[in-house]
């Protein structure tokens, strides 16, 4: 996989902007105009957002508060299997809504305009037992400014896989499949988990003051969330307290599986670039915004599958403005994709089973070391940058 | 936000299966649910609904609200927030009750001067209706009567200032002050008096209250023409001195009273409340960066407030009063030296909460926001 790289590259002539055949060279001009465009798109959908998009997240709030409540109560009737089926699915809806087309937006802060206190991204908590304010930087600072850039951006591989063929193999990752299973499994308490950097704390590079504050909000966000879905509502529906305890942890485990693949298929599927801290050191806006499009990939799907994806199935979009409206992507998409075949850039879309396809056989062919497995990196985007002299 | 709650025995089972219900919430609160279904059933928001709306002048919107079961109340001269959705943006602002603290039906009166300018004046002005439900906040602010209340009262209003003061004189009579009371008020024209038949009433039938109606562009009519000199207050009360006097009123009034009380010597009886925006500081004196770490967003000074330079580089601060009063934009400010524009003072303390509407940056600041 090519990362950014100088011009100095002998491939520079002879691309006909195919994406098999050869690299697609951007120009530094290029990588400016596409900047603009894609700033005067912001500026336009800013200038747009009002009561439309407070009527659509309050609907979607509205929905995820019924499946709650309609999750909950079916647990009463939990000793009837097709009740409880319903009860779980419902529930699990539930969950997913809210971490994803609700909390994940919310706290990204694409809700601040409505000045809602009830939706503002400083004081939001989601249904997850990961603490807010850890997320929020794990993910909105680390991920989103440092996307796809190998050591920066804790997302390649949460700390734990070998998601990319410029991490160094060891006979650790031979467990890749393993512990990506697992991760999924367990996503909610992996994403909890990952703001603590526990390698670095293994190795010794993190001080135990470092980690005793996010150890307090573990305690204080996931304890009330176990209570809630282990003690409370089980026991709540009293004789019934193992069906509707199974029926929580089936609900958490189905979001867990959701989100996991979803959040994977962002940024793993084939043909996804990652950089290097040097390539993208001083990056100008335009180069931001190229480095945001060639890391991220979408996933193609009805309404219904980006409303349960958190819009998160456009990705690209997202990665380029993640302040604003998740369900204003859909509408800003096709203004992207023109402007990536315009300057013959890679759009990295596909159905669902294609991206997590990919991402899968990523997890099984980079547990071997790199000489049993035949690499066929496809060509990437080499971007020409000119370090401005003024 | 915490709810009172009592050592009674009722009261405490209901706390704890509040308690339990809040459990069964979380993260959310109970109101993120609730508001769904009613908004005016609340835990722990305070909300209020419109309950009858008048259109006395061309200009003005007297609202009548009936708060939810948290309002505490409030002391005439005290003002809350209150917050209005428009166009899908929340917008909050502050007015002053004008009825009487006392008043036993819990209700709360504003009246709303619609500014040419003014986003939510015009709103409320224009669309408020019977079944509006609006945020509330709990009274606050200093501006209030003494206890005991002092034997002769000077009250000074102008224009849309008119509302605590009159919550003042409403609450006197309500609880049959005996000392003399004197209310003047400055309008353009009589056109312009929100209240003038109430006022008129009030005058005629309590002995103790005098109305001085005083009229800036009008030269016949009321009482007094012009602006606010020290030949107004020796013709209304010649015993001012000798009296506390409570004032509210548009920057130009507010001025002109500070200055004779201020030559007269006698501040210490002078009792405002500022209901117009801070100035914005004199331009070239801005220099260095403002920087919002919460948002990596570093933009040149302007000299402007911190709130305006705020928005200026795109971010969305809450804010509510603009003027200082009501801490809504309450910030912290990691590092720098920022100005308070209303007092002078200049802060150079790290990890301070400040207001960043009437605060302006001295050099680099940086905030999290």
């Amino acid at each position: 996989m090519f990362g950014l790289s100088l011009s100095f590259l002998p491939f520079v002539d002879g691309s006909d902007g195919s994406r098999n055949d050869a690299p697609v060279v951007l120009s530094h001009d290029q990588v400016e105009e596409i900047g603009r465009e894609l700033d005067a798109l912001r500026d336009r959908t800013v200038a747009d957002l009002g009561a439309e998009d407070r009527e659509y997240i309050y609907k979607i709030i509205k929905a995820q508060r019924g499946f709650e409540v309609a999750g909950r109560g079916l647990m009463y009737l939990g000793f009837f299997p097709p009740a409880w089926i319903a009860g779980v699915g419902a529930l699990g809806v539930s969950k997913i809504l809210d971490n994803m087309e609700i909390g994940h937006n919310v706290m990204h802060g694409q809700y601040d305009w409505m000045r809602e206190p009830g939706l503002n991204s400083r004081v939001f908590e989601w249904d997850t037992v990961c603490p807010a304010d850890q997320w929020k930087h794990s993910h909105n600072y680390m991920h989103h400014t440092y996307t796809n850039i190998l050591g920066r951006d804790r997302d390649i591989g949460y700390g734990i896989l070998r998601i990319d063929e410029a991490q160094k193999w060891n006979p650790y990752y031979l467990g890749n499949p393993v512990y990506a299973f697992f991760l999924m499994m367990l996503f909610e308490w992996g994403v909890m988990m990952h703001d603590l950097e526990a390698e670095n704390v293994i190795q010794g590079k993190r001080k135990w003051h470092d980690v005793k504050p996010l150890l307090k909000g573990w305690w204080r966000k996931a304890g009330r969330q176990v209570l809630k879905d282990y003690v409370i509502f089980p026991a709540l529906t009293g004789p019934l307290f193992v069906p509707t305890l199974l029926g929580n942890v089936t609900a958490n485990l189905i979001r867990n599986v959701w989100a996991y693949s979803i959040i994977f298929c962002g940024h793993f599927p084939t043909g996804v670039q990652s950089f290097t801290e040097d390539e993208t050191a001083e990056e100008t806006r335009g180069e931001w915004y190229v480095r945001q499009m060639l890391g991220s990939a979408n996933i193609e799907g009805s309404p219904l599958f980006h409303i349960m994806s958190g819009n998160l199935s456009h990705q690209i979009e997202h990665h380029l403005f993640p302040d604003l409206p998740a369900h204003r992507y859909p509408e800003m998409a096709p203004v992207v994709k023109a402007l990536c075949e315009k300057h013959g850039l890679p759009y990295n879309t596909g159905g669902f089973f294609k991206q997590i396809g990919s991402v899968w056989a990523k997890i099984f062919t980079f547990a071997l070391p790199p000489g049993l497995v035949s690499s066929d990196t496809p060509p990437g985007v080499i971007v020409e940058r000119q370090k401005s002299a003024a | 936000m915490s709810v009172a709650h009592t050592s009674r025995p009722a009261e405490e089972r209901r706390f704890s299966l509040l308690s339990l219900f809040e459990a069964m919430a979380t993260p959310h609160q109970l109101d993120r649910y609730l508001e769904l279904v009613t908004p005016m059933v609340t835990v722990r928001d305070l909300r209020a609904e419109v309950v009858e709306v008048r259109r006395s002048t061309a200009d003005t919107v007297t609202l009548t609200l009936r708060p939810t079961r948290q309002w505490r109340g409030f002391r005439a001269g005290q003002f809350v927030q209150v917050g209005v959705v428009i166009d899908g943006v929340r917008h909050t602002r502050c007015y002053s009750p004008a009825n009487a603290q006392a008043s036993t039906d819990g209700l709360v009166e504003l009246t709303v001067k619609a500014h040419p300018e003014g986003l939510v004046s015009q709103y409320l002005h224009a669309h408020a209706s019977p079944g509006l439900v609006l945020d509330l906040s709990q009274a606050a602010g200093e501006f209030t009567l003494p206890s005991p209340r002092p034997r002769r009262l000077l009250l000074v209003s102008g224009g849309s200032g008119i509302t605590p003061v009159l919550s003042m004189l409403r609450t006197l009579v309500d609880e049959q002050h005996f000392g003399s009371i004197t209310f003047l008020h400055y309008a353009y024209t009589e056109n312009d008096v929100a209240y003038l038949d109430e006022l008129r009433a009030l005058a005629a039938a309590n002995a103790n209250v005098s109305l001085v109606l005083a009229y800036t562009d009008q030269e016949t009519g009321g009482h007094l023409h012009g602006f606010f000199g020290q030949e107004h207050l020796d013709a209304v009360a010649p015993w001012y001195a000798d009296a506390e006097t409570f004032l509210c009123g548009p920057p130009g009034l507010m001025r002109g009273v500070r200055e004779v009380y201020r030559e007269l010597g006698i501040e210490d009886r002078l009792h405002t409340e500022e209901f117009a925006p801070a100035a914005a500081p004199a331009e070239g004196e801005a220099g260095g960066a403002v920087s919002f770490t919460a948002s990596g967003v570093t933009a040149d000074n302007s000299g402007k407030t911190l709130l305006e330079q705020a928005e200026a580089a795109g971010l969305h601060p809450e804010y509510g009063c603009r003027m200082g009063i009501c801490f809504s934009c309450t910030t912290v400010k990691k590092s720098g030296c920022t100005k308070n524009v209303r007092t002078g003072d200049t802060d150079t303390d790290p990890d301070k909460a400040i207001q960043l509407c009437v605060s302006v940056p001295v050099g680099d600041v940086a905030l999290d926001i």
